[in-house]
């Protein structure tokens, strides 16, 4: 029981969604191993979003627990979450787009590095030294997701690949424990998937836990260490990449359409 | 950028401070000092209003309230229990503070349309209180023998000794803002207005730093309101009402929001139409604001600050 708690960052406790008359998530449960990435796949409205919005706080469930590194944070608002090492991107970008590519990654790492706001107003030296440290913080993580020449680039103009990148790296400057991605490869062509497969692999090569929810079953197959399925708000599977592409139940209410799509 | 930044404030600088000596050479313009004691009186509650609307992507039409509320908390206590005006100044700051709380608390969990309607009713009971109170507000005929100030043992008893006070003020709290601005705390609340959830998902404490931004515009709103009783020694509900609010709107769209100078700009400029070049249309003024106001928000999004920026772009084009 111990060993379970201090190898699994993440735990899912018979969760329940339900909205107005519509359930969204029946029962699920999952664990989640410190250092591995874990992709869930399920058609669309299988309630995956969903259930990234609760581990998330932006949602609180109707029945069922959360448990991050052995505390329940299914009653916490999504700040504190994040506080706590949560991060996530957003499915529909979410990205500050009258900020600068530099700026968004900053405001990343605003739970980290703390200023008052009386401090930040009289433009004390130690404020100063704090937005130094910031800055160059945000320029390494820039690094690290291949956008340094565009630090200074609007965020809302900058391509597609590049947004979801950004929606990444602005995740990890809040220097998380637990990386939560709501379909980072979507609408990306083949090398811009390519990179993200690649960005997404380097974030667990950190260290960085990595919850992958994600349409394209080669990226899919190729990086997570286990696969959770979702359909109609249950989990239908959970193993292996072997093993889920092998699973019966999963081909039919899944991989089937996905397939012949490609 | 911050390099500019300062090459901006050191023009901005030396224009109040030779202002004032240029207009005494002027005749025809001898009322402009005092025109920019009000400009810089207004100024103060534009500069924290947008950040609050501009920068944060609130909406407030409560800010004439709480400018009418240090003004009478000033102006109460000093002509009606004597008590020091620096003193009051303080009391109304901290009145103010405990009133946006209460107000702010409730009613930042709104959006749009209805985080305006809660603060124009905030701004109506304020002002029908300040109408009804007879006994202390004086009513709808105002109170009058508000003392002026003092700064020390020096009497600020001069246009122009309280043109230098106010614009004085008018600075602090400009480069306050601006530090603000360019932190941590300035970059949270443009997040804010971007995205709420990707703000919060970022641990920014989102109804934390929407409440902090309100205090403190109704702060600043409050010590212009006591700067301002203490200017004109009378004061009456009329300052404080809804078109007041709307006026102070006015300001922040005509210079531009997303931008601390267009709250100076904006503030400086309609109070020049208010006090000086309107009164030829007499009681067609108001068409006249809300032309401003339909043509800014139409053609100028960004307000007059924002010009360079289009002149530029165009220039580009044309290249
Ligand atoms: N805030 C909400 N209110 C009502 N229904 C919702 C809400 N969020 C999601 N749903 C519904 O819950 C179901 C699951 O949605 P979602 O979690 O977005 O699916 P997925 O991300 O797997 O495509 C859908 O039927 C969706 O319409
Ligand atoms: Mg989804």
């Amino acid at each position: 029981m111990k060993e379970e708690l201090k190898e699994n960052i993440l735990e899912v406790e018979n969760l329940a969604m339900v909205f107005g008359g519509l359930t969204a998530l029946t029962d699920t449960k999952f664990q989640l191993k410190k250092g591995t990435i874990k992709a869930i796949i399920g058609p669309n409205g299988a309630g995956k979003t969903t259930l990234y919005n609760i581990i998330t706080g932006f949602l609180s469930p109707t029945r069922g627990n959360v448990w991050f590194k052995g505390q329940k944070i299914s009653n916490l608002k999504p700040h504190e979450i994040a506080i706590r090492g949560i991060s996530r991107s957003f499915q529909t970008i979410e990205l500050f787009d009258n900020m600068t590519v530099l700026e968004n990654v900053m405001v990343g790492c605003h739970s980290r590095i703390k200023m008052s706001f009386f401090a930040s107003g009289m433009g004390f030296g130690t404020v100063k030294k704090k937005e130094e440290q910031i800055r160059s913080r945000a320029l390494d993580v820039l690094k690290f997701i291949g956008l340094s020449d565009k630090y200074n680039e609007m965020a809302d103009s900058l391509p597609l690949g590049e947004q979801k990148y950004l929606e990444i790296g602005r995740a990890l400057a809040s220097d998380p424990e637990l990386i939560c991605l709501d379909e980072p490869a979507a609408g990306l062509n083949e090398t811009e998937t390519h990179i993200a497969s690649s960005l997404i692999k380097a974030i667990k090569e950190k260290g960085v836990t990595v919850l992958l929810v994600e349409h394209d079953m080669k990226v899919v197959m190729n990086i997570s260490d286990e696969i959770l399925v979702l359909n109609n708000g249950q989990v239908i599977a959970e193993g292996s990449p072997e093993e889920i592409q092998n699973n019966p139940s999963v081909i039919k209410a899944y991989l089937g359409d996905v397939t012949q799509h490609a | 950028m911050l390099k500019i930044q300062k090459l901006h404030i050191g023009i901005f600088a030396f224009f109040i401070i030779s202002f004032p000596f240029v207009i005494s050479r002027i005749p025809a313009l001898g009322n402009y000092t005092n025109i920019m004691v009000f400009a810089g009186i207004y100024t103060i509650i534009t500069i924290g209003l947008s950040l609050f609307i501009g920068y944060a992507g609130q909406i407030s039409l409560g800010h004439a309230a709480f400018f009418g509320i240090g003004a009478y908390t000033s102006g109460i206590l000093t002509a009606r229990f004597g008590i020091n005006p620096w003193m009051c100044l303080i009391i109304g700051i901290f009145i103010v503070s405990v009133i946006a709380f209460l107000v702010g608390a409730p009613s930042l969990k709104l959006k749009g349309h209805y985080l305006a309607m809660a603060t124009l009713a905030f701004g109506i009971i304020v002002y029908i209180i300040f109408n009804q109170e007879l006994e202390y507000t004086g009513g709808p005929d105002g109170m009058t023998g508000i003392p002026g100030l003092s700064l020390f043992a020096l009497k600020l008893n001069s246009v122009e000794k309280y043109y230098f006070f106010v614009w004085g003020i008018v600075f602090a709290a400009f480069l306050f803002t601006i530090n603000l601005i360019q932190s941590r705390t300035g970059r949270a609340l443009r997040a804010i207005h971007a995205s709420e959830a990707a703000a919060s998902a970022m641990g920014i404490n989102v109804p934390r730093f929407k409440l902090i931004v309100f205090i403190y515009s109704a702060i600043l709103a409050s010590l212009a309101g006591s700067l301002y009783a203490h200017y004109i020694n009378f004061i009456n509900p009329s300052s404080f009402d809804l078109f007041f609010a709307i006026k102070l709107l006015i300001m922040i769209a005509l210079g531009g929001m997303h931008s601390i100078w267009g709250a100076i700009v904006g503030a400086v400029l309609i109070t020049f139409l208010n006090y000086e070049w309107l009164h030829f249309f007499k009681e067609f003024e108001v068409i006249i604001y809300g032309a401003i106001l339909l043509l800014v928000t139409i053609f100028l999004p960004d307000g007059l600050v924002g010009i360079p920026g289009i002149i530029k772009k165009f220039v580009k084009r044309k290249l």
